[in-house]
């Protein structure tokens, strides 16, 4: 399946990536298991996603926890905790 | 119900004349300003810059409105948001929330800030003699967004 990934603040100044349409296996996946995926690529990866701060993450707009499933064709993208107003 | 993400600065007086022209049964209008602050966390403050997520902040505020009236009798609400570079006492948000009377439009008004603060996706990025980092997020504002599952 197809998604598109978007990043914020942090996480798209550190990673270096704005957004990204990026191609997964077709089987069940959950922002958790993205998360793992995407942190293989490398260091920073896995300190910006799976480290000690905190990410918050959404798909098509609404905000998700870990257990969340992803389908094909989602808009997903993970950021920092926010700090409007 | 209005939703504003602009970089442009706002007119309080205009907003609130605006959201109650069109009604006569108003009897109680509330706002609420946020400004940019010279002093964080004992740093002096020289900059901020705001980044947010188009499409879903608009949604997001869309649904605190939503939210907001739900829960209390109000008549209208709007929210302004800026985004992009600001300077030390510049406007940030408005929040303004009409009603019949004073107790629905005082507590929407807050709870409305209380959610935008820890759901709407923003964030801030300060600048001060030292460099650039971006805003932690404050466990306060989770406390203040809480408390409001308690309340009914």
């Amino acid at each position: 399946m197809k998604i598109k990934l978007f990043y914020f603040a942090r996480l798209k100044e550190t990673l270096k990536y704005s957004t990204e349409d990026l191609e997964l296996p077709d089987e069940s996946f959950t922002i958790l298991k993205l998360k793992a995926l995407l942190a293989k690529r490398g260091d920073v990866w896995g300190q910006m996603l799976m480290g000690k701060l905190k990410v918050r993450a959404a798909i098509n707009h609404e905000l998700v926890d870990d257990k969340a499933v992803i389908n094909d064709g989602d808009e997903v993208a993970f950021f920092p905790p926010v700090t409007g107003g | 119900m209005t939703v504003s993400v602009q970089t442009e600065d706002f007119d309080v007086g205009l907003e609130i004349n605006q959201l109650r022209q069109a009604r006569k049964d108003i009897g109680a209008v509330v706002s609420f300003v946020g400004l940019v602050r010279d002093l964080n966390d004992g740093d002096d403050v020289t900059q901020l810059t705001l980044e947010h997520y188009p499409g879903m902040t608009e949604k997001s505020l869309s649904a605190i409105i939503d939210q907001a009236k739900a829960r209390w009798n109000i008549i209208d609400a709007l929210i302004v948001h800026r985004v992009g570079t600001l300077q030390p006492s510049d406007q940030i948000v408005l929040v303004v929330v009409t009603s019949a009377h004073r107790g629905d439009a005082f507590s929407a008004c807050e709870f409305m800030m209380d959610y935008l603060k820890t759901e709407a996706p923003f964030w801030k990025k300060e600048a001060n003699s030292k460099g650039e980092h971006w805003v932690e997020a404050k466990s306060a504002d989770d406390l203040a967004r809480d408390r409001w599952a308690k309340r009914k």
